[in-house]
């Protein structure tokens, strides 16, 4: 049995960058344990920007004005005092664009673990294979492993990406639309791994599609505009929604 | 129960300052080039200023330089000066824009990749060298050429200037041509206009900044320039009295500390006096660096994102 | 309308022709100085002449002393500009945000960059020669010809750091990098062709000078070479200044053949400089 107790919890969550927008209006959101959280709804949302707010990558934006709290295990993340580089090593992040690094591949999917300091040739090959394992990408690449990254396919280089946010066993791992660019085949080799790992990490996915979404979502939570819009179940969700809004979008009739 | 294996749960500690001491370091090399420019300034000044108290205005105004009869008239300096820059810009800066033109508009690939680097070899060429050249060869060929007692005169003086300014209006004028966005262009081109009125209508007057800028910086480079002048312009310092002094010695104000800083005696009058012409050549170089800086910064407006 | 067009066409062939003209002139006149020294220089070259001292008032003999202290000056500039220029560079592309100190930073730069040499001559005389009492030395002239080049390298090695792709950076810092492992792991070794072709053009500028080195390193003559960093020395470029304006009676061929050495010197820096870029541009995978 999974106990079901709560990873993240985003209090009042506001957010506006430095050019106005105002990409997070007053966001509440509880996200479970051990579970994938689908993040969705038309672009400009604010999908994005949320996940950056969990490892605090947005350190790197122009934000103009932030409130709120966002409470991981209990502590809020968004205090001055927090060790981000710890943080970040705690909640992985994928982009929809796959970034290989200038390595080899082995060396891409260890990164994480080298800017850690590991150095123990055991952790880093148990780590490699176990991450690549996961990533559903081991058997193509086990007998290349010493190769540029670069070379990698679009599919394989985002399985790689998401092999390297394993690598270093993140609590948390945030996936931007992380099959944008797959082939149907790709995606459901990512999709069907997500299944896997959410037995081990907390999952928070912005999905694709919202087809994408009902397929993988435990937990669903529609955005628009910056608010969050409705957070239920996904069964619940895709099926019934409680807001028109919900309904309209699901329903494919905007966005 | 958890079936995730227990992973040991460390707390969230205090934010560590990245790295205590290198951090700082990048810092301070950064403001370095501030520190750097005042420094400068700070010891001109200092070693200069003196001689505004030790010769007199009217003095410094004359037109006679004859330190060792103690007359310090700055004028011949500053118009030797003035008058070897303006032959020099009267053909570096067509030739250099229209190679500029050349290079961005009209060459084909692979001339591109010949003329570049042979224009930067021309700008790293030493100065000294084309001193040397000028005294050997342009000298001798200016002197027949035009029947002159001398060909070391204001226009050898020019002509090597124009050449060693020549890269770098080349360089900043093809940056800046090349940052007019093809859709100018094409809309030109899909109105019917040729190529060459393309050019001369809508590409070089969208890229007019970047190219005054360019004109800017080479005359900067040629006001500036010392040896190749002293070696080539004859070192007269009479103030050259109209376009024909170009055919006439000349002495610029670079060329004359050059020439003077090794024979006086540190603390003098006349030590002070060079100093203070440092003083004017380091505040002619602000203002053309630091106007044609703020004209280039004012184009360049970034804004990153990060990957979404 | 059409004889307008035919008009304009030959007006373009014309236009183009004469661009087409002066780019070959400007190309011919270089080759023609560099092919020129190098003919008239080349019987100079000799082992004697590279490898011995000048002799005889400098009118006979070689000019090792001269390379040696070239040497040593291009060295010493490199010791004290290369870890500055690339340190302010880091600093302007990776760790500060753009701002009204930033931008202060870069004017002061295009600044140095814009100095005359022969101002930084007597900066150098008034700071490390006289006020630090380094004296005429090696050092002094290393000093100032270090400030002087600081201005290409900072703003080469920023260019090189800022075309790295930023979505390196943002990986590396997701992944728990901080910035300077960051910087030290990913963005440096990318960038690094781009760092040393500026490196080198800025050394090269910094050899090839006269101004700046006259009244704080160089020596007229020296029968022995430099022995510390505080000791004087010759230089090519001042030397061949020397016996091109201050020595009556001298042999052509011993001037040609100093201004070939240098040419080589600084023409050779450049070549190295541009083979570096070039092969780094078509290795680049990004
Ligand atoms: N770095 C930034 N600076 C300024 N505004 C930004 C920045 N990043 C995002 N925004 C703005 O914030 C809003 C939300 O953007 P965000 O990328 O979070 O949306 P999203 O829901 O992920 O959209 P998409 O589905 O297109 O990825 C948008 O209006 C966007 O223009
Ligand atoms: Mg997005």
């Amino acid at each position: 049995m999974v106990t079901l107790m709560d990873k993240i919890v985003i209090k009042d969550l506001y957010l506006q960058y430095s050019d106005q927008t105002e990409s997070l209006r007053g966001i509440n959101l509880t996200i479970p344990a051990n579970q994938i959280s689908v993040l969705f709804g038309p672009a400009g949302g604010g999908k994005s920007t949320l996940l950056r707010v969990l490892n605090r990558l947005n350190d790197l934006t122009d934000v103009r004005a932030q409130s709120g709290e966002v409470l991981f295990d209990g502590l809020n993340i968004l205090e001055k005092s927090v060790d981000v580089i710890n943080l970040r090593r705690k909640v992985g992040m994928v982009f929809a664009t796959p970034v290989a690094l200038p390595f080899s591949i082995r060396r891409n999917v260890l990164y994480g673990l080298e800017l850690a300091g590991e150095h123990r040739p055991r952790v880093l090959s148990e780590a490699l294979e176990r991450s690549l394992t996961q990533a559903a990408l081991w058997d193509e690449v086990k007998d290349r492993l010493d190769d540029p990254a670069v070379a990698l396919s679009g599919g394989q280089q985002q399985r790689l990406c998401l092999a390297r946010s394993l690598a270093q066993q993140p609590e948390v791992i945030l996936l931007d639309e992380p099959t944008s660019g797959l082939d149907p085949i790709s995606t459901s080799k990512v999709e069907a791994s997500l299944q896997e790992l959410k037995q081990e990490y907390t999952i928070v996915l912005v999905p694709h599609s919202v087809q994408q979404a009902a397929r993988v979502a435990d937990m669903a939570a529609f955005f628009l505009q910056g608010e969050l819009v409705e957070f239920s179940p996904g069964k619940r969700l895709f099926t019934n929604p409680r807001d028109k809004r919900t309904q309209d979008y699901v329903e494919g009739r905007f966005g | 129960m958890d079936t995730t294996a227990p992973r040991p749960r460390k707390r969230l500690a205090i934010f560590r300052t990245a790295d205590p001491v290198l951090t700082p370091l990048i810092k301070a090399c950064g403001y370095s080039a501030i520190l750097f420019v005042i420094m400068i300034f700070v010891f001109l000044w200092s070693e200069g200023f003196a001689a505004l108290g030790e010769v007199s205005l009217k003095n410094l105004f004359s037109a006679r330089w004859y330190p060792i009869e103690e007359y310090f008239g700055l004028l011949p300096l500053i118009g030797g000066s003035l008058l070897v820059t303006l032959g020099a810009a009267l053909f570096a800066v067509p030739i250099g824009v229209l190679t500029a033109v050349y290079i961005s508009e009209v060459a084909p690939r692979w001339m591109r990749e010949v003329l570049k680097p042979v224009i930067e070899i021309l700008g790293g060429l030493p100065s000294v060298v084309l001193g040397f050249l000028g005294i050997l060869v342009l000298a001798p060929f200016l002197r027949k050429l035009l029947d002159l007692p001398t060909g070391l005169t204001a226009l050898a003086g020019s002509i090597l200037l124009g050449a060693i300014s020549i890269p770098t209006i080349v360089s900043i004028a093809e940056d800046a041509l090349d940052a007019v966005p093809r859709s100018y262009r094409d809309a030109s081109l899909a109105i019917g206009a040729t190529r060459w009125q393309t050019i001369w209508r809508v590409t070089l007057p969208a890229a007019r900044s970047g190219v005054f800028t360019a004109i800017m910086l080479g005359i900067g480079r040629a006001i500036g320039e010392t040896m190749t002048v002293m070696m080539v312009s004859g070192n007269a310092a009479v103030l050259p009295s109209g376009l024909r002094a170009l055919f006439e010695p000349v002495r610029t104000m670079t060329a004359t500390i050059a020439a003077e800083m090794g024979e006086v005696a540190t603390g003098s009058v006349h030590y002070h006096v060079l100093f203070l012409i440092g003083i004017i050549l380091f505040l002619i170089s602000l203002v053309v660096n630091v106007s044609a800086s703020l004209l280039i910064q004012r184009k360049q407006k970034r804004s990153e994102r990060v990957l979404s | 309308m059409t004889s307008s067009t035919a008009k304009r066409q030959r007006q373009q062939a014309a236009g183009f022709t004469l661009l087409t003209v002066i780019a070959a002139l400007t190309i011919f006149v270089i080759v023609a100085i560099l092919a020129y020294i190098l003919i008239r220089g080349v019987g100079a070259v000799s082992p004697g002449f590279l490898f011995t001292p000048p002799s005889n008032g400098m009118k006979a003999g070689g000019i090792w002393p001269a390379i040696v202290g070239t040497f040593y000056l291009t060295l010493g500039t490199a010791l004290f500009a290369v870890p500055l220029g690339i340190g302010a560079a880091i600093y302007l592309a990776e760790y500060a945000r753009e701002s009204t100190l930033t931008r202060v930073i870069r004017i002061a730069i295009t600044n140095l960059a814009g100095i005359p040499s022969v101002v930084y001559g007597l900066f150098g005389l008034g700071l490390f020669v006289l006020f630090l009492k380094f004296g005429t030395s090696i050092l002094a002239g290393s000093m100032t010809l270090a400030i002087m080049t600081l201005p290409v390298i900072i703003s080469t090695t920023e260019e090189a750091l800022r075309s790295v792709p930023q979505s390196f950076r943002v990986v590396s810092v997701s992944l728990g990098g901080t910035r300077w492992q960051t910087v030290r792991k990913v963005v440096l070794p990318e960038a690094l062709p781009g760092i040393l072709t500026g490196v080198i053009l800025g050394l090269e500028r910094a050899a090839g000078e006269t101004a700046p080195i006259m009244f704080t390193a160089a020596a007229f003559f020296l029968p022995r070479m430099p022995s510390s960093p505080l000791d004087p020395t010759m230089a090519l470029p001042y030397h061949l200044f020397v016996i091109s304006t201050q020595v009556p009676g001298m042999p052509v061929q011993i001037q040609f053949g100093t201004a070939l050495v240098l040419l080589v010197f600084v023409v050779g820096m450049n070549l190295v400089a541009t083979l570096i870029r070039s092969r780094a541009r078509a290795r680049r995978q990004w």
